[in-house]
Order: C-alpha cells, then structure tokens, then sequence
C-alpha cells in the first residue's frame, strides 16, 4: 500500500532500525551513574547528541533529546517565555504554526501573557515586514516554522530571523517538518524537531537552545539533559533518531529533488485531470515532499475513505476527519477551500510508479463522489 | 481551541468593520436565499454552485450557514469561480453570505 502521509510519521530508517537494536543491548543503562554500563549509556548518547548537532549544524552542547517534537515546542517557547519575563509577556506567532505552538500560546494567554498572531498570504506564506510591525519592546519571543505541515510553503526564516535579532527578540523555529529534508536557516535562537517525522523513532524529539540564549525551566528541576529536560533519557532512541538523520542528510542531495520532481508531477497533472481543484501553497518556495490540494464539492473525509480503499494512505485537514470538527486552521488563515482536502507527502523511497497510479485514481475517486453528492461537474 | 477564536477576531479586526444594526442594509437584499443552515460543508458550496444560475446576473444570492468551514469556503469558492463575494452577515445562529452572480 503507497503510504503517503510522511508528513505525519515515517516509516523507520533502516539505518535507524539498525542502531536502536544494538542501542537495545548497550544504551539501556542509566547515563547519569558513573559505573561501565552507565558510562556506556552516556558515550551513546553524547555520540548521538554530537551526530545531531553536526547535521543541524549546532554545538553539540546545545542539544537536548526530549520526549517528543510536542515536549521540544513546548519546553521551547515556554522556557523562552519564562527567561525573558521582566522584558515582557507578549508573543508573537505565525497563524499557520502547528498546533503545539498554538496550543502553548493560548497557554501562556490564559497565564496572563499576551499573543498577536501574524497573518499569511494565499499561499501559506509570512509576510517578513508583517512579522516585524507585530515586535514591540516587550515582545519575549517570536516563533516561525521552517516550514507548513499541511501545505508544504517554506516561510521567511532567514528574513524574520534578522528581523528578530535586530529587534533583540529571540526566534523560536519549528523545524519538525524541515529537519533532514531541507536545510534550516541560520539565525534563530532555539529549534524544535521530532525523530519520527525523519525516520527516527517515535519518543524522541530534540530542543536546541543556542549559546547566549536566555532560557528557564518551566518545569520543576530535574537533572537530566543538562537541567532542560526532566526525566530519563531514551538513549537508544536517541541513538536511532541520529542515525536515521544522518542517513537522510547522506540520501538528500539524490532524494530531495527526486521526491520534489514526484510533487512537481502531482502539481502539474492534477488540475489538468480534474475540474475545479485548487492545488494550494507556494510551488516554488516549498517543502520537497509535500503538496496539497483540495477538491470542491467533495467532503475530505469521504475522498481520504475512498483512497484507502484504493490502497492510498494520505490525510486532510478537512473538517470531520479523525479528530476535530473545524477545518484546519491553516487553510482558514489561506483563505481557500477547506472541505475536500488532501494532503499527500512522500516518504523517502516513494515509487514513480506509485505517483503515477495514484494520479490515474483520484480523478475517478472525486467524480464518483461528486456523483453520489448530486454534482455535476 | 481558543487561538482559532483569536485568529478569527484578528481577522475579523483585518476587513472594515460592518454595521451592527441590521436594521440598516449594508447592501442591495438578496433575489434568493439558500438555507444551509445545519448542513456541513461541503453541502452549502454544493447547493450554492447549483442555485446560483437561478439568479440574473448582477442580482445577490444569499446563503445561509451555520458549520464555521463555509466562512472561508464561500469566499474561496467565489474566488476559484470568479463569482462576487459581497459580504459576510451574522445571523442569531450562522452567517448568511451574499454573492453576486457575475456571468
């Protein structure tokens, strides 16, 4: 079955696979005792701390393993939030952040602080001048994503990144869904990703917080990771989740432009298979895996059923799928269509041959449906 | 999902503000209103694209909604088909949105 939806999780890297079984066998000690097995634990994870940092292109010393990309984000912003509070309480957000962004803005909201959200335009995208009218002298932090998870369109970084340092505002980047895929500019202050969406495993996300950047625990203390993050480390998956993004960075120069040229095929056929679709975010400035598009007069969920059916796994920020009843947040901030959305990202690998059987389905999966609706198109 | 709410009113704070009394008209009335109220989306677009032609060109339809996706979907929808997004009236429940057909 294609499995299209990489954007939500990978499949794990076969590199990874390899490491986290021998990770099983001499990382599961813990790293904080000064005995051989301990000791053992602790080289493996500063090994895999130091593979990370090199991909990232950080210092090693400025890498924390966390529990997941959602703990990452939310040590992140709120330890950011903490640091800085005698400079102020507001926060500045894009509206098209991930949730766990969101969700942690309306957090601090509801602690008193206070948040203004930046508009994007039709594509997805951040406007960098946009960003710098909502910093005010007491903005604590701002916060960009390298990149859209729903729609793929890289945002401004390197732009809103100097725009922020000129400010004396930290910049929070979400690069969960860059990270191994594309690279991340520099600038920014502190990072979030997550080991699952490259390859790694899941239950292991990394927090960077640069040199010089002001940051406390907004957690009870704890000693693990350098006093950042509290509980016991997963070393061996710390270990995969390195592994795995090291391979990516090795397979990216052949993979990236393979995958992106998959997209581009996607992109450009659709519309010309089907009436009345909109392929939404920028075409150019994007991730290179991801693309979507939504159908009128389809329902999302309906078209994601009908292409499971068909041996398709892809996904929808469409109303009424899985878990939520609104539409996405992020097509809402677009302004276009959000009911008959897919979204399709291609895990590493992906077959021509798959793209080309998938683009030969759908066109007959949304006419089918529009017919049962009482569409004529 | 109080962050949807405040990106709402920051949008909302974006567009010129529009009369609260509805006892003023803040455009020419409508020559048919659809009632998609309790309908969710994509039902409202898919009724809204079937009765359009009912009006003559230059006349208003309106559609009433009540499912939050057909505040963006109606406009997007007018934009994809090169009709005319008016606006956007708050009803006690819902929205009505007011279109003017232009071919």
């Amino acid at each position: 079955m294609p499995f299209f939806d990489a954007a939500s999780t990978e499949p794990l890297h076969p590199a990874a696979r390899a490491e986290l079984l021998s990770a099983l066998e001499a990382g599961w000690a813990d790293p904080a005792r000064l005995y051989g097995p301990g000791r053992q634990s602790r080289l493996l994870l500063d090994q895999a701390r130091a593979r990370v940092a090199a991909v990232l292109g950080v210092r090693p010393d400025e890498v924390y393993f966390t529990s997941s990309g959602t703990q990452a984000v939310h040590l992140a912003v709120l330890g950011a939030l903490r640091a800085r509070r005698r400079t102020g309480r507001h926060l500045v957000v894009s509206a098209v952040e991930h949730s766990s962004v969101l969700h942690t803005a309306s957090t601090h909201e509801s602690d008193g602080g206070e948040v203004t959200t930046v508009d994007v335009d039709r594509t997805g995208r951040v406007d960098p001048a946009a960003f710098a009218a909502a910093l005010r002298p007491d903005t604590a932090l701002a916060c960009l994503q390298s990149a859209n998870h729903e729609v793929g369109t890289e945002q401004p970084v390197a732009e809103v990144a100097e725009i922020c340092r000129a400010a004396d505002v930290p910049l929070f980047v979400d690069a969960a869904q860059s990270a191994g895929r594309a690279d991340i500019p520099e600038g920014w202050s502190l990072l979030a990703a997550s080991g699952h969406k490259w390859g790694g495993p899941a239950g292991v996300g990394v927090l960077v917080i640069r040199k010089h950047t002001r940051w406390r625990s907004p957690l009870p203390e704890d000693e693990r990771e350098g006093r950042r993050v509290p509980g016991f480390e997963n070393v061996p998956a710390a270990v995969a989740a390195a592994a795995a993004l090291e391979a990516r960075r090795q397979e990216r120069a052949v993979e990236g432009p393979r995958l992106s040229a998959l997209v581009e095929r996607i992109r450009e056929r659709l519309p010309r298979f089907v009436p009345d679709i909109e392929v939404v975010g920028d075409p150019v400035r994007r991730l290179p895996h991801l693309v979507t598009f939504s159908c009128l007069y389809v329902e999302g969920e309906a078209l994601i059923t009908e292409l499971d059916r068909q041996g398709f796994a892809v996904s929808s920020g469409s109303s009424c799928t899985a878990d939520t009843l609104r539409p996405s947040h992020v097509l809402e901030a677009m302004g276009v269509i959000t009911h008959g959305n897919v979204r399709v990202s291609l895990p590493r690998g992906t077959e021509s041959t798959d793209v080309d059987e998938f683009l030969s389905v759908l066109p007959a999966a949304i006419i089918r449906l529009r017919r049962a609706a009482g569409v004529i198109s | 999902m109080s962050f949807r709410r405040r990106m709402r009113s920051a949008q909302k704070a974006a567009t010129p503000p529009q009369p609260v009394a509805p006892a003023v008209p803040a455009g020419p009335a409508p020559v048919l209103i659809i009632d998609a109220l309790g309908r969710k989306c994509p039902i409202p677009i898919i009724l809204l694209a079937e009765r359009i032609r009912e009006v003559p060109i230059g006349e208003i339809v309106a559609v009433k909604a009540d499912d939050v996706a057909a505040r963006t979907d109606v406009p997007a929808w007018c934009r994809m088909k090169s009709q005319d997004f008016v606006r956007e009236e708050i009803l006690p429940r819902g929205w009505a949105f007011h279109i003017r057909r232009t071919y």
